[in-house]
């Protein structure tokens, strides 16, 4: 008789890669749909492009490598990376730089670092971090949002057809742009805050933090609180870094002077931050392994996301705040070895306290 | 060891032994100065010129200078035709030798010609020494040039575009526009294109090399005579 011999962990989640991946894809739907409504049908057609560049690129390089294709295509992973990066990519953007930015992350971020569950680096923020050093004017290009009121007239975003032709001949997008609100707070150097937001109609017609923004930002969260409700990934990395932002924030602002950085509800409420938190942060790959290091990582993405758009030349600064902590991950792992079973308080490797 | 040939010098030199690709020495000029064809030919040619002087240098003084304090002297005579390459270029080039700047008076650090000097010119006559820092030069020169060439037509759009800084008014028209005025993919001019062509350079070196390698043994796999017994006592080797 033949005994099936294999090692240790012998007991299986039932979760494939496949289901946590499908579920990351339905999460990102409320916000796909809120960028939509606000900025146009630009989001979509970028996920298209990201997503039939990434499946071609993806099954191209699992030929040269000897893999199974159809065993890697299915588990959705090259899929992810795609919308991701289709999500932060600013709509209408010309087709070339979707094409360009998803290549890069899946072959050279992904594949030449050994596949699925190799690379060090999140693939999509690779493929945004290069897209954002070498094409910066396409890339700080963003349609302002549908209803915007500039001196009397309301912004109109492009119609399905103009989409298309500005994406796939790339050009006339500028006629259809506004600073982010990130952007414009930015170059605020000599207003009060409170009067900042009064002059300046992407905060004046705004609830809380720039006009549609804000409900882009909400609705990531709720994708967020849907795969915590699944649980996709623990609650640890995401929080970490809302609590290093807000900790930072908190520290920084001093009220609403003109010098100030913003306060913590519009460092919340701006930019990539909820989409980070819930989607890149959490990414099981490139971050750390334990809860304790997911905290940590978490809370310093979170602080070099705020000096980056505070300090920084950016205004915002999500990917490099996630391929710098990308490069401690292993760094911290090593300091956070969880609990062993049977163990007493978890200790760090080097420091064996008396305890032991 | 003076019954080095030629053929081999040459061949380590450009392929085998190659300072950039195989030796991985003297990265730090590869990497920086590569964004076009003409500042990596410009330094290409400054260090294959510094390199068959001091090889040549090194190998006269061989049998003069003590051991003990061979590093310096080689540092010394390095520096000295570094500096004599560095007036050269200001005098000749003045353009280019603003456009490299630091990087030529860095020659001197350049590990692939002090390697070149311990290894090889130390022990060599001089004939064999000076050979081998040409061969040495050419192909530090070579991946120079590759990599400059791949990293200005996909970060710039361009080919040998000026390269009347090195060659004269006459080389003003050599520029070639391969895509739109518009054209520029950044980050392959800045230091993360360079080391993503140098690595995929390597790994095409590295190919070449297997297929070459498995065709060999294709050729050469001839069918094991006599007894295949296992042996069982004796020293395994």
């Amino acid at each position: 008789m033949a005994l099936g011999r294999s090692s240790s962990p012998h007991a299986h989640g039932p979760r494939s890669t496949q289901w946590v991946m499908q579920q990351v894809l339905v999460a990102t739907v409320p916000g796909l749909i809120v960028l939509t409504s606000f900025f146009g049908i630009g989001s979509i057609l970028n996920i298209l492009i990201a997503s039939v560049t990434a499946l071609a690129c993806e099954a191209a390089i699992l030929k040269l490598r000897n893999r199974p294709i159809g065993f890697y295509l299915r588990d959705y992973s090259a899929l992810v990376t795609a919308v991701l990066l289709g999500l932060a990519l600013p709509p209408l953007a010309p087709w070339w730089l979707t094409v360009t930015g998803t290549a890069f992350a899946i072959i050279i971020a992904k594949h030449l670092y050994g596949g699925m569950g190799y690379n060090p680096f999140n693939p999509a923020m690779i493929g945004y971090v290069v897209l954002l050093i070498s094409f910066p004017l396409q890339m700080s290009a963003w349609v302002a949002p549908t209803g915007l009121m500039v001196d009397g007239v309301s912004a109109l975003g492009p119609d399905f057809l103009s989409s298309l032709q500005i994406v796939f001949s790339g050009s006339g997008v500028d006629g259809f742009t506004a600073a982010t609100p990130l952007d414009a707070f930015k170059h605020n150097s000599s207003l009060l805050v409170d009067h900042f937001y009064q002059q300046t109609p992407q905060f004046s017609q705004a609830r809380w933090a720039g006009l549609g923004w804000e409900w882009v930002n909400i609705a990531f969260l709720i994708g967020g609180i849907y795969l915590l409700a699944r649980k996709v990934f623990t609650w640890h990395a995401p929080i970490g870094m809302l609590l290093g932002l807000s900790v930072m924030a908190l520290f920084n602002y001093d009220g609403g002077s003109s010098a100030s950085d913003g306060s913590i509800i519009f460092h919340l409420l701006s930019g990539a931050t909820m989409f980070g938190a819930f989607f890149i942060v959490t990414d099981p790959v490139t971050s750390t392994t334990s809860n304790r290091g997911r905290l940590i990582y978490g809370a310093l993405i979170g602080v070099i996301l705020f000096v980056i758009r505070s300090w920084g030349n950016y205004p915002d600064a999500l990917a490099f705040a996630v391929l710098l902590m990308n490069f401690a991950a292993p760094f911290i792992d090593y300091y956070t070895p969880p609990r062993t079973y049977g163990h007493g308080k978890s200790g760090t490797i080097i420091h064996r306290s008396k305890e032991d | 060891m003076s019954d080095v040939s030629y053929g081999e010098i040459s061949r380590n030199g450009l392929w085998n032994n190659n300072p950039a690709l195989v030796q991985l020495l003297g990265l730090c000029p590869l990497l920086a100065v590569t964004g076009s064809v003409v500042n990596a030919l410009g330094l290409g040619l400054a260090t294959m010129a510094v390199l068959i002087g001091s090889n040549m240098t090194v190998s006269l003084i061989r049998n003069q200078v003590s051991d003990a304090i061979r590093t310096p002297a080689f540092v010394m005579i390095i520096a000295t035709f570094t500096t004599c390459t560095e007036m050269l270029m200001k005098a000749y080039t003045f353009e280019l030798y603003q456009i490299l700047g630091i990087f030529i008076p860095l020659i001197v650090t350049n590990c692939a010609i002090l390697g070149r000097a311990e290894a090889f010119a130390s022990k060599q006559p001089l004939l064999p020494a000076a050979f081998d820092g040409l061969m040495m030069g050419l192909g530090f020169g070579a991946v120079l040039l590759v990599l400059g060439a791949i990293r200005e037509i996909i970060g710039s759009g361009t080919l040998f575009a000026n390269m009347d800084l090195l060659f004269g008014p006459m080389a003003a028209n050599w520029g070639l526009q391969l895509f739109g005025d518009n054209y520029g993919f950044l980050v392959m001019i800045l230091p993360p294109g360079a080391f993503l062509v140098t690595g995929l350079l390597i790994a095409l070196k590295n190919i070449i090399d297997s297929r070459q390698q498995a065709r060999l043994a294709e050729t050469q796999s001839a069918p094991v005579q006599g007894s295949k017994r296992v042996r069982t006592t004796g020293a395994i080797q």
